[in-house]
């Protein structure tokens, strides 16, 4: 499966680096693409609200009362029936997207299965309320549309009289269906918005509403095309005659001639099986699942720093079950743990300076502890020549692949990496200076690994890179998959200017007794 | 990049996004049905007769239903299959002979077929037998229409209404 997902991860990690050389990150609209859905849908709800104020239901004066409004009162109700029609189309469009770079960059197994699962009835739902709403417009379009939903609903067995005799003639149809249609075309979003509250509910701080400024990009867009290609009927519909050639709006009705012209069983039955596989995705196969989070009471105490970092919600406080004198104790759910190891980056018990007792955090990943990346770092660090500047980088798995890469150490996310380790490195002559590399910008893949690191970095969230360290000696480049070349750059003029840097003050005390035992 | 560089860049990018949803949101166009012909949508929903009639029941059959259950008749449920013919121009484009819906095949029967004809006048003959009544159809129509480029016109059944309809 992975070989499938690659071309396209490269393909989405192209177009992210494209765009991010014009849009800030956090501007960047492939990282925000569930959020521009978002938006879209609340664009959808207010024009529709305001639309619905000036539609009549009645079969013969459907079409006259949106005529109305795109022709009479084209400069409000027109302009919000076409950002209605083209944020909807918006709305396929990120919606696609998203499901599309969920895919690529491995996103739907493991934890993450209820998300996805979640998502596949929102798909369907989006498209009901798309093709209702293009059914209320009574125009050809709309007959085209009425007629075949209904002949492809007729090929299911379970209608008594072929809902497609509702159309058979000009006085087969009744304004109750249109009253139907209209309440289709209400309630069919509103189940959609809490599909889509639940499809958040296993991540922290969803990002609900896009970057201000993409925001306004987007609208202005939308409302420009609205003003300069208004979304126009086709002509009243007529019982009596077939529509003959018609404008599709290929993004709801795109399949709309293949439903038309294949057999029903073979459309119904590829529907069926596109929306079995969709739904078994998570599983096919499933996600090794690393081993989650463990705490370690004996040196947790409670802080919950670790539930306020973790992503996923997977880390709760809860009343102490060990008696020591702490009001609360970090607990772990082994159904929303990724192990991106955030939380372990967050507790301050995570001290590689501690060598009185084992180095043992409150919260550690079993398959790469605190412990084994404190000797990853000094085996690193010590393997670095001394003929420039050393640099030891700290990278993440879904960032620059950090293979052959000298002077490098592998984090499950750089969320993972407790700032003391950058004061451990520079104080125990390890290296020069210390780059931390990752994800793109805006685009961790742990949601808020950069996020996270940045701000424990200039001292804003805990635990805090100590004052002492000196700044220039730290650095970042949030690369992403595609910027070894961009990481080795970023190494080079590092290297350049901590050789002209002034010295790095070094402590009195000697090494600890095995590296100094190994530099001898 | 320079901000300016930046801004144009974003102004391009949505226009870009824009532009592409108004195309594809009604291009290419799609040529549904030919301009030049016309539509027969033959379409019905009819219960033919029973398979077995109804008959009366004896005195002592009543006797042994419960009694909120007792009427004088009993009808089997099942259905006859319906057959239907059409024929345009005194070409059989229609000859179905479709069995009744249901699980207890005691529903309607159900036909939607659409076909494609030439416009002009064309002499149209729909015929539907719903018994079991040896030999003719049970019921005929035979009409003279006149059929315009895209027309359609609608073939419906309403036994009520004394047999075929043109809609």
């Amino acid at each position: 499966m992975d070989h499938a997902r690659r071309p396209l991860r490269w393909l989405f990690d192209r177009a992210e680096a494209a765009l991010g050389t014009i849009f800030p990150p956090a501007w960047n609209p492939l990282v925000n693409l569930g959020a521009l859905g978002f938006f879209f849908y609340w664009i959808i709800t207010a024009s529709g609200i305001y639309v619905y104020i000036f539609f009549d239901t009645g079969v013969h004066q459907a079409f006259d009362s949106v005529e109305y409004m795109t022709h009479e009162q084209w400069y409000l109700a027109g302009v919000m029936r076409s950002l209605h029609r083209y944020a909807s189309d918006g709305l396929v469009v990120v919606m696609l997207l998203h499901l599309l770079r969920e895919w690529s960059l491995d996103r739907y197994r493991g934890v993450r299965w209820f998300s996805w699962i979640i998502g596949v009835p929102i798909l369907v739902l989006v498209y009901v309320a798309g093709i209702t709403g293009y059914w209320l417009v009574w125009d050809r379009l709309a007959q085209y549309v009425a007629i075949v939903s209904t002949e492809w609903l007729d090929q299911l067995p379970f209608f008594a009289e072929p809902v497609a005799r509702n159309f058979l003639a000009p006085d087969a149809l009744e304004s109750r269906f249109f009253t139907l249609m209209i309440f289709m075309h209400i309630a069919v979003p509103l189940i959609t918005l809490v599909l889509l509250w639940v499809h958040l509910q296993r991540i922290t701080k969803p990002r609900i509403n896009p970057p201000r400024g993409l925001m306004v990009g987007a609208f202005l867009s939308l409302l420009a095309l609205s003003l300069v290609h208004p979304a126009l009927s086709q002509g009243p519909a007529d019982l009596a005659r077939v529509p003959g050639t018609l404008q599709l709006d290929w993004f709801y009705l795109g399949l709309y001639p293949l439903l038309e012209h294949l057999p029903g069983p073979l459309t119904w039955g590829a529907a069926a099986t596109l929306l079995i596989i969709l739904l078994a995705m998570p599983w096919l196969p499933p996600l090794r699942k690393p081993a989650v989070a463990r705490v370690d009471l004996g040196n947790c105490n409670g802080c919950a720093r670790c539930a306020a970092d973790c992503p996923y919600a997977a880390i709760a406080m809860v009343g102490r079950s060990d008696g020591l004198p702490f009001s609360a104790e970090a607990q772990v759910d082994p159904s929303l743990c990724v192990a991106c190891g955030i939380c372990a980056g967050a507790c301050p018990t995570a001290m590689p300076f501690r060598r009185a007792s084992a180095l043992v955090p409150g919260i550690d990943l079993p398959e790469l502890t605190i412990a084994a990346l404190r000797e990853e770092v000094e085996r690193v660090g010590r393997a670095l020549p001394r003929d420039a500047p050393r640099v030891l980088v700290f990278g993440c798995r879904h960032g620059v692949p950090l293979d052959g890469l000298r002077g490098a150490v592998a984090l499950a996310c750089t969320g993972q990496l407790p700032p003391s380790f950058i004061d451990y490195v520079l104080s125990k002559d390890l290296a020069e200076g210390v780059l931390l590399t990752g994800c793109r910008e805006a685009a961790c893949y742990n949601r808020f690994g950069i996020d996270w690191t940045k701000a424990r970095l200039a001292g804003s969230r805990d635990p805090q890179l100590r004052r002492r360290v000196p700044r220039e000696r730290v650095r970042t480049i949030w690369a992403g998959r595609l910027g070894a070349a961009r990481l080795a750059a970023a190494v080079a003029e590092f290297q350049r200017d901590l050789a002209t840097a002034a010295p790095l003050p070094r402590p009195a005390a000697p090494a600890p007794h095995h590296l100094a035992a190994s530099d001898a | 990049m320079r901000e300016p560089l930046r801004w144009a860049g974003q102004t391009v990018f949505f226009v870009a996004i824009a532009a592409m949803v108004g195309l594809f949101a009604s291009w290419p166009s799609y040529r549904q049905f030919p301009e030049d012909q016309a539509q027969i949508k033959l379409s019905l929903s009819h219960g033919a007769q029973r398979v077995e009639a109804c008959r009366r029941l004896s005195a002592e059959e009543i006797a042994k239903l419960p009694p909120a259950e007792r009427r004088p008749n009993t009808c089997a449920r099942e259905r006859l299959p319906v057959h239907v013919q059409l024929l345009v121009d005194g070409d059989l484009v229609f000859d179905e002979v479709v069995a009744p819906g249901g699980l207890a095949g005691d529903g309607p029967a159900r036909i939607y077929r659409k076909l494609i004809v030439e416009p002009g006048q064309r002499e149209l003959v729909a015929r539907l037998k719903d018994s079991d009544r040896p030999g003719a159809f049970d019921y005929e129509m035979r009409a003279e229409v006149s059929l315009a480029p895209q027309q359609s016109l609608a073939v419906d059944f309403r036994a009520d209404a004394g047999g075929f309809v043109l809609r």
